[in-house]
């Protein structure tokens, strides 16, 4: 655990000693505020804000989930890759310390760096909240929502890390991993009640809006860290892998 | 260095990548205190060997034992009581020398006063204490490279595992490391690979000739200086043979060399 927290922090220092943290970040950003007010891909959006006169956060939480696609593989893509081509996966993993520490001090050193993203857009709730009156635990419960999100997403772009030392590739890897994830619900009612079930169980945003609703059902919160346990234990596998015989 | 602990034993290792055999059924012992030469061409399977021995790759068969723990069964116990310098001595280019220092020791559980007292005498003991706060990305290959060492010796590890720790540095960059894994190899067990005969001589007293995957020689360094200076006055002999000052051709001194 101690070992976790040291590799953790280190990898956590380095997403802001990196140009690319920032840049992603901006642009992050950016698209968010476009999605909110300018109602720019508003069919999965939602309207924007101006137009619908709602003091809601659903346009935040909405782009954020779409931006994730590209944002959290550009924050996992470096973890293993990197570390792969310039060699130091090698120095690290013969420090005595566990596969899987290494692997989790890295994916929680990503998850907190989306926490600083989210902590960002912070100035949505804060201006939307001078406009009108905003449902406070609406706005904690898509918190919670998107945490847990990018808990999926990372673990899937963690796991991309791991299979190559090219950040594009793990980039690429990562988002078309992701997809199903993205929009297996929407396309579930093409299968008819059985398979359309287990689409609409797989995909993100059912859970995501079962915890946004607020109604505290566990089973949405496992599902997300199953997910991620699943994808984390595959990373974990592929980083021990050359000691295979 | 008799009656001396054995601190490696290899058995039989045997390492395939695919179908190609990188390191084939190489056996040796090494005894505490030794300063052992991985010698031979690139290829040879050296790093191959240094890989395994640090846990960082398996065994395809065979087995290696530091201090009585299998690498494959324990390789926490084992790493713990190594310190390693991987080839090119990869580091974290966005940290700073006194930074990465810090976090190798943290990782291993050295924390606190400890800590500094330790990362001040490794940096000390490798020359690079007045270049802590430099990132490490705009430091010259010969000061990385001893920053990678000052990240293997911290621990005061039992083991110092070396590859090609010269390999790349300019003349004067050799002498000083050659300087620093000598005055190491005093009081610490340590291997190092090289592909470079004189390196062996000049740090070493034990050496591994290794050719294709396997061990061609294993002695102490006075004998295979022996051996080597026997071959090379029964070539000077050869080619010195012919009469007349004129330098024989290769074939005459084969045919020469045969005759002897």
């Amino acid at each position: 655990m101690r070992t976790t927290w040291v590799i953790g922090k280190r990898e956590f220092a380095a997403y802001f000693g990196s140009p690319l943290a920032y840049v992603v970040t901006s642009i992050f950003l950016f698209l968010l505020g476009l999605f909110f007010f300018f109602g720019v891909f508003h069919q999965d959006v939602g309207w924007p804000f101006y137009v619908r006169k709602v003091a809601s956060l659903d346009n935040l939480f909405n782009g954020s989930q779409l931006l994730f696609l590209f944002l959290v593989p550009a924050i996992t893509m470096r973890l293993f890759a990197e570390e792969r081509r310039s060699g130091t996966l090698e120095l690290l993993t013969t420090l005595p310390v566990r596969d899987i520490e290494v692997v989790l001090g890295k994916y929680f050193a990503a998850f907190a760096y989306l926490l600083v993203v989210l902590a960002l857009t912070a100035v949505y709730p804060i201006y939307v909240a001078t406009l009108g009156r905003l449902d406070w635990g609406a706005v904690a419960a898509g918190y919670v929502g998107l945490a847990l999100v990018g808990l999926g997403y990372l673990a899937i772009g963690v796991f991309a890390s791991s299979l190559t030392q090219h950040q594009v590739v793990a980039f690429v890897v990562a988002l078309v991993v992701a997809l199903p994830f993205f929009f297996l619900h929407k396309v579930s009612f093409l299968f008819g009640p059985g398979v359309g079930n287990v689409l609409e169980f797989l995909a993100f945003r059912p859970h995501f809006d079962g915890i946004a609703r607020g109604v505290l059902d566990s089973s949405h919160i496992l599902y997300f860290l199953g997910v991620a346990a699943i994808f984390v234990f595959l990373a974990h596998r592929l980083v021990g892998g050359r000691r295979w015989r | 260095m008799a009656g001396t602990e054995t601190m490696v034993t290899a058995r039989d290792v045997t390492k395939y990548y695919g179908l190609h055999r990188a390191v084939d059924r190489i056996s040796f012992d090494l005894h505490s205190g030794e300063v052992l030469g991985f010698l031979g061409p690139n290829g040879a399977g050296k790093t191959t060997t240094m890989k395994m021995l640090t846990c960082f790759l398996a065994p395809t068969a065979g087995s290696i034992k530091v201090k009585g723990h299998d690498v494959s069964e324990e390789p926490l116990r084992v790493r713990q009581m190594m310190g390693y310098l991987p080839e090119n001595a990869p580091l974290y280019p966005d940290m700073t020398v006194m930074g990465f220092l810090r976090f190798c020791a943290e990782v291993r559980g050295i924390t606190g006063r400890e800590r500094d007292l330790r990362v001040g005498r490794s940096a000390e003991q490798c020359g690079i204490a007045d270049r802590m706060r430099d990132p490490i990305g705009i430091l010259s290959k010969g000061l990385r490279q001893r920053v990678g060492l000052a990240q293997a010796i911290l621990p005061d590890p039992e083991i110092l595992i070396l590859d090609e720790p010269t390999s790349g540095l300019d003349p004067n960059q050799i002498v000083e490391i050659r300087g620093i894994v000598r005055e190491l190899g005093r009081t610490k067990t340590v291997i190092l690979s090289t592909h470079i005969l004189s390196e062996v001589e000049l740090t070493c007293r034990r050496a591994i000739i290794v050719n294709q995957g396997r061990i061609v020689a294993d002695a102490p360094l006075e004998e295979l200086r022996g051996q080597l200076r026997e071959e090379r006055r029964r070539y000077l002999f050869a080619v010195g043979a012919g009469s007349s000052g004129v330098v024989p051709g290769e074939a005459e001194v084969r045919e020469r060399l045969r005759a002897m």
